[in-house]
């Protein structure tokens, strides 16, 4: 057990540094001089000055020695400035960004498995049956459509035409920040971003959940007279729900994705946000840190979701 | 009469993809996606021929008009025919997502071949690779290198391909693993037939067929990406259509309440499309899984 879990952080830091090897090198590729990232525009530099930087910044060094210094750089917090923004430190922005993304995202993922986990339940008890059916053909559009394009029809849907929803932002402008405010707000976004990734757990938690009815175990349970709603929330259930964890930890990447589109469509101020604007002004130091960021955070997620799995289930071992 | 049915399965079921075809073939949902998947191809190959509608042209008496007898779907803020442009943005985003999967594939393949007839440590590196690619959020690496590469059809068909070939790697990695022990690839190998010979001869035509099955469903996953990558004004540029760039219009708050027809048609058509290619996806992979048979 303790061998596993040494094992799964080493396989993670692997992957964190081939991920801030392969953001350097896209760095790197990007159309542009990347000393330009380091130039503060509040004190234009002469020719000498900028050689000066360059030296600073360790730019006439060879590669995997700038690699190494710019590592050393990020690790200490330095993410360079952005290209637009009034020039403004990459770190700070992405500070700021963090927390409604962490929001969203959050919000999101619980509504997800809350739906996904019942639904899947329901529709594996009832194989075959009208409710299976009912919940797997939307479950199938679920998974089919992008993230924008639910964020489009939902706020078509339920802003534009119901006006259940504020169409956009995290606040309302003018007004004092409320709890109520936010959530309102939140509402709409959170529960769209949930539907691609609650479609899927449900499929996973169905397959999952009649594998586990066919177990013998669950025959002996049923045979020794234990009621079937029991046999299903205690012996079925608990068993079904382990590979569904899995899942929620693999897609974590994918949810991501989706949360950049809805940030897009819902005008949702994170990171999300921050990045599409940066690639539409191919403001690269903002580009390559939040993707630092996201892939850390993802990665970071998976291992926990391993550990986890491994706590939840002794038998695992490490492939 | 069960002679008659008898006589009708062995048929079938004489070689493994005879198997195969019967297996795809009781498959419901996977001959529906077929069918329907047949439909929407020869619509977007015919239909611009039977409409006599350019895409791209301009009727100025007609800007933002609902469906009507001459604008079936209606028309867009330059007064162009919304189901012609349809019809051209389905071409172009399943060539786009049909050349960029062409292209993963090719990538998987000698990159799987790499890792498994490379020796340990390029196999290690390529699957940390694989193992990171996989992690990432894919939509994240694909707005990076769209920012290096810039909007265009190549570009996005090349960016893309560079995201799909992963799990392809994977996949023939797997495969040329397990048929690099077999008794007629050691047999070649020793009658002194080098690694390319191999790899080509033996293990191409072996690898071919799960190669061919996960394509399908990245063919699904590459239309989502390419619609997203448009949809955000990154991949197919105007004035070519795409579904993805179409729905870019619904970015703007008066299109989205206004003009519906202009966003909700090329939305439903990549719905539909990417459901029926799953379907269809799916029932390749269990029809050519052995073991489904048993089950």
């Amino acid at each position: 057990m303790g061998l596993y879990i040494l094992r799964r952080i080493g396989m993670g830091c692997v992957m964190l540094v081939a991920l801030s090897m392969l953001v350097f090198a896209l760095l790197r590729l990007a159309p542009g001089d990347p000393v330009d990232a380091y130039i503060d525009p509040s004190a234009p530099m002469s020719p000498a000055e900028l050689a000066a930087t360059r030296a600073r910044l360790g730019l006439d060094q060879p590669i995997p020695v700038q690699y190494l210094a710019w590592m050393k750089q990020v690790l200490a917090g330095d993410l360079g400035y952005s290209l637009q923004r009034n020039h403004e430190p990459v770190a700070r922005l992405i500070a700021e960004r963090v927390g409604p993304t962490l929001l969203l995202m959050g919000s999101g993922l619980l509504v997800a498995i809350v739906i996904g986990v019942s639904a899947g339940i329901l529709a594996g008890v009832n194989r075959g049956r009208v409710i299976d059916v009912g919940l797997s053909l939307p479950a199938f559009v679920g998974i089919s459509s992008p993230a924008f394009l639910t964020a489009l029809v939902g706020l078509f849907v339920f802003s534009v035409n119901l006006g259940w929803a504020p169409s956009g932002g995290m606040r309302t402008p003018g007004l004092a920040p409320t709890t109520g405010d936010l959530l309102r707000h939140l509402a709409l976004p959170a529960l769209l971003l949930s539907i691609g990734h609650a479609a899927l757990i449900m499929r996973y938690m169905r397959a999952s959940l009649i594998e586990v009815l066919n177990q013998d175990y669950v025959r002996t349970a049923r045979s020794k007279g234990v009621r079937e709603r029991w046999v299903i929330v205690k012996h079925a259930v608990r068993n079904a729900l382990l590979p569904v964890v899995t899942l929620i930890g693999s897609t974590l990447g994918a949810a991501v994705g989706g949360a950049i589109f809805i940030e897009s469509v819902f005008n949702w101020p994170g990171m999300g946000l921050m990045l599409i604007n940066a690639v539409e002004n191919r403001d690269y130091p903002v580009i390559m840190a939040s993707t630092l960021v996201v892939g850390a955070c993802v990665l970071a997620a998976n291992i926990l979701t391993d550990l986890a799995y491994a706590v939840v289930d002794p038998r695992i071992k490490i492939a | 009469m069960s002679v008659a049915l008898h006589s009708r399965a062995p048929a079938f079921r004489e070689t493994p993809t005879g198997r195969a075809l019967g297996r795809f073939l009781g498959n419901r949902p996977a001959v529906a996606g077929f069918v329907v998947l047949a439909v929407l191809v020869g619509t977007i190959l015919l239909g611009p021929t039977l409409l006599g509608l350019s895409p791209n042209a301009i009727d100025l008496l007609a800007l933002n008009k609902p469906p009507s007898a001459k604008h079936w779907l209606g028309t867009d803020g330059v007064g162009r025919d919304v189901f012609a442009r349809l019809l051209e943005g389905g071409r172009i985003s399943l060539s786009v997502a049909i050349g960029a999967v062409s292209i993963s594939l090719v990538i998987g393949f000698l990159m799987g071949a790499l890792a498994a007839f490379g020796g340990k440590l390029v196999d290690a590196v390529i699957m940390r690779i694989v193992d990171l690619a996989m992690t990432l959020p894919p939509i994240v690496l694909l707005l990076v290198l769209a920012s290096i590469t810039g909007p265009g059809i190549g570009p996005t068909i090349l960016v893309i391909a560079l995201l799909s070939w992963p799990i392809l790697a994977r996949l023939a990695r797997a495969r040329l693993l397990e048929l690099r022990e077999r008794d007629f690839v050691l047999a070649a190998r020793n009658m002194g037939a080098g690694t390319w010979h191999l790899v080509l001869r033996h293990g191409l035509p072996n690898t071919l067929d799960v190669l061919v099955v996960y394509a399908t469903l990245q063919i699904a996953n590459a239309v989502l990406l390419e619609a997203g990558l448009s949809f955000l004004g990154l991949g197919v540029p105007p004035p070519d259509a795409s579904w993805g760039n179409m729905l870019n219009g619904a970015r703007s708050v008066l299109v989205l309440e206004q003009f519906p027809w202009q966003w909700l048609t090329p939305g439903a058509a990549l719905v539909v499309t990417v459901m029926a290619t799953n379907f269809v996806g799916d029932g390749l992979r269990d029809a050519f899984d052995p073991r489904s048979d048993i089950g």
